[in-house]
């Protein structure tokens, strides 16, 4: 493998990686349930994008040809992530969680 | 230097799993636990592509896409309970 | 798009036998024949769930829109990096609602989509008259001016791509 490509996996691979760190970081130390719905659905889908790009790069010099099925895996997750957060935050509201101290504005 | 960072990686990827059982452990409440389950599948999904680099094999393509669509299911159906008490209406 | 009877959505057929060569991953002409099959069958057996697309009047503009709401996750995703790290205490959660001026169903679904993506803002609800959209931000020291953000660089140039005319 030509070492540029090589560098460029590796930058991808620690990007999407450590995009996936800050959404979990998020997750963990966010005060409360609205502010964490932020962290993980979308840190964490880059970070699976990252990966992906990377994955697709590496497999790309073989024989067989490159191969863009990967692809399918990013386009899914963008495609149901703001759904499952929606989702997640109807219930929520219907739960009437708690809110952060310094959250303005009301949920209905 | 492929070799040192996908190790690296494997060990970032594993602290942001660890950081997800913390919150699906502590709760407060029950969509707080939802959303660290939504999390924990697809930081596995990056675990396994990560994986799958380091082997160099492309049979994991399979189960990378199975966990997504299976997870995103089993999200929205625990969603769907919350909201209404009832998976199927 | 003219709709044809034996096929209701060539665009989505297209789209479909593109996923399938993408899913087996093989340019063979026997997978190209299943995939075309495939786009010919999933959207008649399922056209009762199918919602309307509206047409989409400048093709060009919405190639640049799609290259710019990836270029704003990408950025701002770095800024709520930054603020995720940073201190808890200089967060400013707010509730913002925008009143929206998008009537059109598959418009407004790919406007809250790209909302909930753009990190920052999540869109949690919409009013049952669907005229207003309630976002959460995670840090919005202002609130009116983020909803006016909002109206000037994802509203405008969606209404101004499909022709659905707010009045």
């Amino acid at each position: 493998m030509p070492f540029w490509i090589e560098a460029l996996v590796s930058l991808f691979l620690v990007l999407g990686s450590l995009f996936a760190l800050v959404g979990a970081i998020g997750l963990y130390r966010l005060p409360d349930f609205y502010t964490r719905l932020h962290g993980p659905t979308k840190a964490t889908t880059l970070g699976v994008g990252g990966m992906v790009i990377a994955s697709m790069l590496f497999f790309a010099g073989r024989p067989e040809g490159p191969s863009l099925h990967e692809l399918l895996i990013t386009l899914f997750l963008f495609i149901t992530a703001p759904v499952s957060a929606h989702m997640l935050a109807k219930a929520a509201m219907q739960k009437k969680l708690p809110l952060a101290e310094r959250t303005r504005g009301k949920p209905w | 230097m492929l070799a040192y960072v996908i190790p690296f990686c494997l060990v970032v990827i594993g602290l942001a799993l660890a950081l997800n059982l913390v919150r699906l452990v502590k709760g407060p409440s029950l969509p707080d636990r939802i959303l660290a389950l939504d999390t924990l599948y697809i930081n596995a999904l990056a675990l396994i592509v990560l994986f799958g680099i380091w082997l160099g094999s492309d049979l994991f393509f399979e189960a990378a896409l199975l966990i997504a669509v299976m997870g995103f299911v089993g999200t929205v159906a625990a969603g769907k309970y919350l909201l209404h008490g009832d998976i199927i209406d | 798009m003219k709709a044809l009877r034996g096929l209701p959505h060539p665009l989505l057929s297209l789209l479909l036998t593109v996923i399938w060569l993408m899913l087996v991953n093989t340019l063979s002409f026997g997978h190209l024949l299943l995939g075309a099959f495939l786009g010919w069958a999933i959207p008649l057996l399922c056209r009762d769930f199918l919602i309307e697309v509206p047409r989409v009047r400048r093709p060009l503009q919405l190639g640049l829109f799609v290259l710019k709401v990836f270029g704003d996750i990408l950025v701002a995703n770095l800024a709520v990096a930054k603020l995720v790290l940073g201190p808890k205490e200089r967060l400013n959660p707010a509730f913002v609602e925008v009143p929206v001026a998008i009537e059109d169903k598959f418009v407004l679904a790919v406007l809250t989509s790209i909302i909930s993506l753009t990190p920052g803002t999540v869109s949690a609800d919409l009013s049952a008259d669907r005229r207003t959209l309630l976002l959460h931000a995670l840090d919005a020291p202002d609130p009116g001016q983020l909803a006016a953000e909002v109206k000037r660089r994802y509203e405008a140039p969606l209404l101004e791509i499909f022709q659905c005319s707010p009045t």
